[in-house]
């Protein structure tokens, strides 16, 4: 895989026609984060069924670049049906390889963005980045890496 | 020194390139770096790499308390670094050059030590909106700790000083101002000699980052009139990890320590300790020695090129870049458009397309820019932006990368269907 591939049709599809975008009014679980590297900023809200542990709706809003949004429209389509536990367990590995193109360590934090913030939503708390070898070790094409 | 409307620009940046190594370095794409983020770090010519081999090589030892041959070689070159950063800055005597990591060291230096020493509750302090970070956060943190009160002189749309709001806040007392001379994020240069005037007629004293303005232009501490002013070594074609602080010797001498260890005393007990005379009173331990010697050699390497000339090649490049992004649709440009108010530093965003984009897009091409918010946040805020892309050119620039930088952006908008 050539890094040219990063900004392949779907991934700007995404982009200029974001799925789940937005917020849900009420909502069960709201978080908000930034990446502090570029500025971007995004929140997510969630709606649980009765007994609060599956998701039965999810939207997010921000602002960011191609990538953030495009990973936070493809994560975003996965979630509802899944348990608060599963969200937890969620592999950020597994959230970059889901875009299906190669994400470098340069633009690792607008990928993980979304990841980010639905970790603070379920955890009620900000989460730490994830660590960057745990996440491009998997296998995943470098992408932009020297 | 002028430019004129049209011939070539006054360096041959080419041909400058054949000093700095990392320019044979290959790229991904294929071709040539174009290298356009000296703003946040400069490349460095063979002269300084040698330089830096040199010292370790041949004159290093630690300084100023060795009595043998190679420890009064290691001082002799230190000390001689020092001379050379005063006279490329106008300053009056070396001894009023500090040695610090970098320019965030030096301006924390003046926060912490001056305005630990001299604010105190209902003491105004302003810095402006246009600052780096570096300038900004050791304000916030000194007037935390003395309750001093600290506001920010306005920028216009068109991203100047508001001279009227400074006036203004002038009126009001303040102990000192700190700004910069050229802003990282919009490259305005500011009229620093005007301002100080009317700072010094207030009673303030004025602290001037200039880590943008002494790699890039004539830069003379003493014809500014400012009290204190801040430089950092890599962003001059010097090493990391070496800067400098200029300061008044009035007010170096009657400031306190702002680290202490060895080196920065002249006697200990166990009871107390007295300081060393200025500057070694504010260098606390090792210091960056070879380093120290780098920038020696960067300053030698501007100086063969003269800071005139300098200031003039970025000139034209700012010039032929502003017309040519001012010409295209989708591109927005930050700062004033006038070059004699703007450094060779340009800021902009492209509509539609995030800047980390842009600069994706760009490095594919094998050219070099920074997105972000170059830590300066305020900056962002003020026009509403979470981030804007950045060129900035140096000597090794020419127009070839002028020209791949306006074909990249084009590129950039036809890859996300904005063209």
């Amino acid at each position: 895989m050539t890094d040219d591939n990063l900004y392949r049709d779907f991934i700007l599809e995404h982009y200029r026609e974001p799925h789940n975008r937005g917020v849900l009014e009420p909502h069960d679980l709201h978080f908000a984060d930034s990446n502090p590297t570029c500025g971007d900023e995004m929140s997510m809200t969630l709606r649980l069924d009765q007994a609060r542990e599956r998701v039965t709706d999810v939207a997010f809003d921000g602002r960011g670049c191609a990538i953030s949004q495009a990973s936070a429209s493809i994560l975003t389509d996965d979630l509802r049906g899944l348990t608060l536990g599963e969200l937890r367990d969620l592999d950020p590995a597994e959230v970059v390889a889901n875009l299906g193109v190669p994400i470098g360590p340069a633009r690792l934090k607008c990928a993980l963005l979304v990841y980010k913030v639905l970790q603070g939503a379920v955890r009620g708390a900000a989460v730490g980045w994830p660590e960057e070898a745990d996440v491009l070790a998997g296998g995943n094409a470098g992408g932009s890496a020297p | 020194m002028a430019v004129g409307q049209v011939g070539a620009p006054l360096l041959d940046g080419a041909a400058l390139r054949a000093d700095f190594p990392v320019f044979e370095r290959p790229t991904a794409s294929g071709r040539p770096l174009a290298y356009l983020d000296s703003a946040a770090s400069s490349q460095k010519p063979r002269a300084v790499i040698e330089a830096l081999a040199d010292a370790y090589a041949h004159h290093y030892a630690n300084v100023h308390r060795g009595i043998y041959e190679l420890s009064v070689d290691a001082d002799s070159r230190y000390e001689a670094a020092r001379t050379a950063v005063a006279r490329f800055i106008g300053a009056s005597s070396p001894r009023e050059v500090v040695f610090v990591r970098n320019a965030t060291e030096a301006l924390n230096l003046v926060a912490a030590s001056w305005g630990g020493a001299n604010l105190g509750p209902g003491d105004l302090v302003l810095s402006t909106e246009m600052e780096h970070h570096a300038n900004l956060v050791p304000w916030q943190q000194v007037a935390r700790g003395t309750g001093a009160t600290l506001e920010y002189v306005a920028i216009t749309d068109d991203g100047r000083l508001d001279l009227d709001d400074l006036r203004a806040r002038l009126a009001r007392g303040p102990k000192l101002l700190a700004l910069a001379h050229v802003s990282n994020s919009l490259g305005t240069i500011n009229p620093v000699a005007e301002i100080t005037r009317m700072a010094h007629e207030a009673g303030a004293l004025v602290v001037l980052d200039a880590a943008q303005s002494v790699p890039h232009m004539p830069v003379d501490v003493t014809a500014l009139g400012v009290d204190f002013a801040a430089l950092s070594g890599h962003k001059m074609l010097g090493p990391s990890g070496i800067g400098a602080l200029w300061g008044r010797r009035e007010l170096l001498d009657a400031m306190p320590p702002f680290l202490t260890g060895g080196s920065m005393i002249t006697r200990v007990t166990l009871e107390g300790a007295e300081w060393n005379e200025v500057p070694w009173k504010f260098e606390a331990g090792t210091p960056a020695i070879a380093e120290a010697m780098g920038l020696a050699a960067a300053i030698a390497y501007l100086q063969s090129i003269g800071m005139d000339r300098v200031r003039a090649h970025e000139r034209f490049l700012f010039e032929r870049a502003w017309a040519s992004l001012a010409d295209m649709p989708g591109v927005r440009l930050l700062g004033p458009a006038s070059p004699d108010e703007h450094a060779g530093v340009i800021g902009f965003v492209v509509d539609g397309i995030h800047p980390h984009d842009v600069a994706t897009i760009l490095d594919r091409e094998g050219i070099a820019v920074r997105a972000g918010h170059h830590c300066a946040q305020p900056v962002m805020l003020r026009y509403d932006l979470p981030a804007t892309t950045r060129a900035s050119f140096y000597v090794y620039n020419d127009l070839d990368d002028v020209e791949r930088l306006v074909d990249g952006i084009r590129t950039t908008q036809q890859v996300f269907g904005t063209a």
